[in-house]
C-alpha cells in the first residue's frame, strides 16, 4: 500500500525537477547565445561616443540610458554579456577539465605525484580565494585573459579534491578489481571504470561554480584587474558608474542587474542539476 | 600431478608505529591441484580475503612466493600481469558491486577478450555462449547491473570469470551474499562448470556445511596463519586444532 504511493510521488517529483531543469537550461542558453551573437544583436554601436548624448536617462531609444560618453548602455551591457558569460564558461571548463584529470591520476596512482599535488592545491587553498586572484592578477597585469588565469588557478584545486576523493573510493570497489583482471592498463581503466563514474558530482560542481566565477570576475573587472576601459565588461561598467550612482543609477544598475539574472541563472540551474543527479530523487 | 598453484610462506604484514608488525597473512603455504576444489574457512579477519588478493596480485605481498603452473608471479608488475589473468580469475562477494553500474553486464563480461583484441562479435558470441551456460538468457548481456538480481548478477560474474578459460578460479565468498535457494542454485552451476572445464577452485567461505559438500579439501585459517588442513570430513567431523573445534562447535 505504502510503496506505489512513495513512488508516485518520487515521479512527479522527478518530472518537476526535469521541468524545472529545462527551464533553467533554456535561460542559460539563451544567455550563451546572447553572449555569442552580441555584436549581431546590439541596436548601437557600444564603442560609439556622442557626448552630445551623455548622460541621457532611459528612454525609447536608448531604454537603458546612455553613459558619460553618450554609449548606449544597452547596447554595452549585451556586448559585455560576450566577455562575462564566454569568459566564465571557457575558465569553468578549463579548471573542471583541468582539476579533474589531475585529481583523478592523483587519486588512482598515489604516491609521490599524489602528495606533491595535493600539497601545491593545499597552498592554492590555504589563501583567501578572491585576495589570492587578486594578487596574482595584479602580478600578471589587468587584462580579461590574466583574470581568468588568475581565478583558475585558485580554482583548480576544488575539482582535483572531488576527482580524488571519489577516485579514491572507486579504488577499492570490485569492479575495479574485476576490470584489472580482465587485463585493463590504467589508462583503459580510468577512461572507461573512473571517469565515467565520477563525472556526476564533477558536472554538479562546475554548473554550481559558475555563477561563483563570474562574480568573481566581475569583480576582478570592478577593481580594474579584468577587462580594461574601453571594453565593455559588466564588472568594469559598474565600477565606471560608480561616483555617479546617486545621480545616474541606470549606469550601474543595469550592468548590476545583467549580473545578477546571469549569476541567478546558472547558481538556479546548478542546484537543479544537483537535484536532478541526486539519486535520492531518481523515480525509475 | 603437478599443482596449478603454489603458494610457499606467503605472507602480507602491516608495519605500526612502535607496535610488532601485524600480519594479515602469516607464512601460508599451500598447492592447488588440477580440477581440485580447495576450501579455505575462517573467521571475519582471518585473512581469507587477504590470500585471494595476494593471489590475483591486487595487493603486494611482503614475503613468500606465489607460482602458477610453475610460473613465479609475485613480483610480476603492470603489463606482465594481463597473461596471469588468462589462468587465474575471481568471483567476488557481492555480485552487483563487481560491476560497473554504468556500463552493461556485456561490457563487463567481454571486457577481458577486449583487451586481446578479439573481435566484437566474436567475443559477443562467447559471451552469450557462457551466459547460456550459466543460466542466463543471452538478452542479459544488454542489461544494467542495477536491472538483474543477486543471483543472475553473480550468474553473469562467473561467466566473466570464465571468457579468458582460466584453469584457477577463485570464489571469494561468492555465495555469501545471495539467500540459501539462489546459493543452491549457484553452487550447482559451480560444480557443474568445474566438472566440464577442469577448473580448479580457491573457495573461500565461512560457511562450514558448503565447503563439506563441495571441497575436496580443506584448509582452516585463524589470525593469518593455516591452523588444520586435511580432508572437509576429518577437520569438520574430527578436528584437532583447538581453533578448529570452536568455529566448528560454533555452528553446529
Amino acid at each position: 500500500m505504502n510503496r506505489p504511493v512513495t513512488v508516485r510521488v518520487q515521479k512527479v517529483k522527478k518530472n518537476r525537477i526535469r521541468t524545472r531543469l529545462f527551464f533553467f537550461l533554456f535561460l542559460a542558453v539563451i544567455l550563451v547565445l546572447v553572449s555569442f551573437f552580441a555584436d549581431q544583436i546590439v541596436p548601437y554601436d557600444p564603442y560609439a561616443q556622442d557626448l552630445g548624448l551623455s548622460r541621457q536617462p532611459p528612454s525609447p531609444a536608448h531604454f537603458m540610458g546612455t553613459d558619460q560618453y553618450g554609449r548606449d548602455v544597452f547596447s554595452r551591457v549585451v556586448v559585455g554579456a560576450k566577455a562575462s558569460v564566454f569568459s566564465t564558461l571557457v575558465l569553468v571548463c578549463v579548471t573542471s577539465v583541468f582539476g579533474t584529470v589531475t585529481g583523478t591520476l592523483c587519486g588512482y596512482f598515489g604516491r609521490e605525484i599524489d602528495s606533491v599535488v595535493m600539497r601545491i592545491s593545499d597552498v592554492c587553498l590555504a589563501f583567501p580565494g578572491l585576495v589570492f586572484a587578486l594578487a596574482i592578477a595584479a602580478l600578471l597585469g589587468g587584462g580579461m585573459s590574466n583574470a581568468v588565469i588568475a581565478l583558475a588557478v585558485i580554482s583548480w584545486p576544488k575539482y582535483a579534491r572531488v576527482a580524488r576523493g571519489q577516485t579514491l573510493a572507486l579504488k577499492n570497489s570490485d569492479f575495479v578489481a574485476a576490470a584489472k583482471l580482465a587485463g585493463d592498463n590504467s589508462a583503459q581503466m580510468i577512461l572507461r571504470h573512473i571517469l565515467p563514474n565520477i563525472l556526476g558530482p564533477i558536472l554538479v560542481t562546475a554548473m554550481l561554480d559558475i555563477g561563483t566565477m563570474m562574480m568573481e570576475l566581475a569583480g576582478l573587472s570592478f577593481l580594474g584587474l579584468g577587462a580594461q576601459p574601453p571594453v565593455a565588461e559588466w564588472g568594469n561598467m559598474m565600477s565606471g558608474g560608480r561616483s555617479m550612482l546617486q545621480t545616474y543609477p541606470w549606469l550601474v544598475l543595469s550592468p548590476g542587474v545583467a549580473i545578477f539574472l546571469t549569476v541567478v541563472t546558472f547558481n538556479l540551474l546548478g542546484d537543479t542539476v544537483r537535484d536532478y543527479m541526486d539519486p535520492k530523487n531518481s523515480g525509475s | 600431478m603437478d599443482p596449478v598453484l603454489k603458494v610457499t610462506d606467503l605472507s602480507k604484514s602491516f608495519s605500526r608505529a612502535g607496535k610488532k608488525d601485524f600480519f594479515a597473512v602469516d607464512h601460508v603455504s599451500f598447492a592447488l591441484m588440477s580440477g581440485e576444489i580447495l576450501g579455505i574457512v575462517g573467521e571475519s579477519g582471518s585473512g581469507k580475503s587477504t590470500i585471494a588478493k595476494l593471489i590475483t596480485r591486487l595487493i603486494d605481498a611482503t614475503g613468500g612466493k606465489i607460482e602458477i603452473e610453475g610460473q613465479d608471479i609475485t613480483g610480476l608488475k603492470g603489463r606482465e600481469m594481463i597473461p596471469v589473468y588468462g589462468k587465474v580469475q575471481m568471483v567476488f562477494q557481492t555480485p552487483k558491486g563487481s560491476f560497473d553500474p554504468r556500463r552493461t553486464l556485456g561490457d563487463g563480461i567481454c571486457e577481458s577478450l577486449r583487451n586481446q583484441g578479439v573481435p566484437k562479435a566474436e567475443r559477443e558470441a562467447k559471451a552469450r555462449a557462457l551466459l547460456e551456460q550459466c543460466g542466463l538468457p543471452g538478452e542479459f548481456l544488454e542489461r544494467y547491473p542495477h536491472q538483474v538480481s543477486g543471483g543472475q548478477c553473480q550468474r553473469a560474474a562467473i561467466a566473466r570469470a570464465l571468457m579468458c578459460d582460466p584453469k584457477i578460479l577463485i570464489l571469494d565468498e561468492a555465495t555469501s551474499s545471495l539467500d540459501v535457494t539462489v546459493q543452491k542454485q549457484i553452487m550447482e552451476l559451480l560444480q557443474e562448470l568445474q566438472q566440464k572445464k577442469e577448473l580448479a577452485y580457491l573457495f573461500i567461505c565461512h560457511n562450514l556445511a558448503l565447503v563439506q559438500q563441495f571441497c575436496d579439501r580443506v584448509i582452516v585459517l585463524w589470525d593469518g596463519k593455516i591452523v588444520e588442513q586435511g580432508l572437509p570430513d576429518d577437520v569438520i567431523l574430527r578436528p584437532k586444532s583447538e581453533y578448529a573445534k570452536r568455529l566448528v562447535e560454533a555452528v553446529f
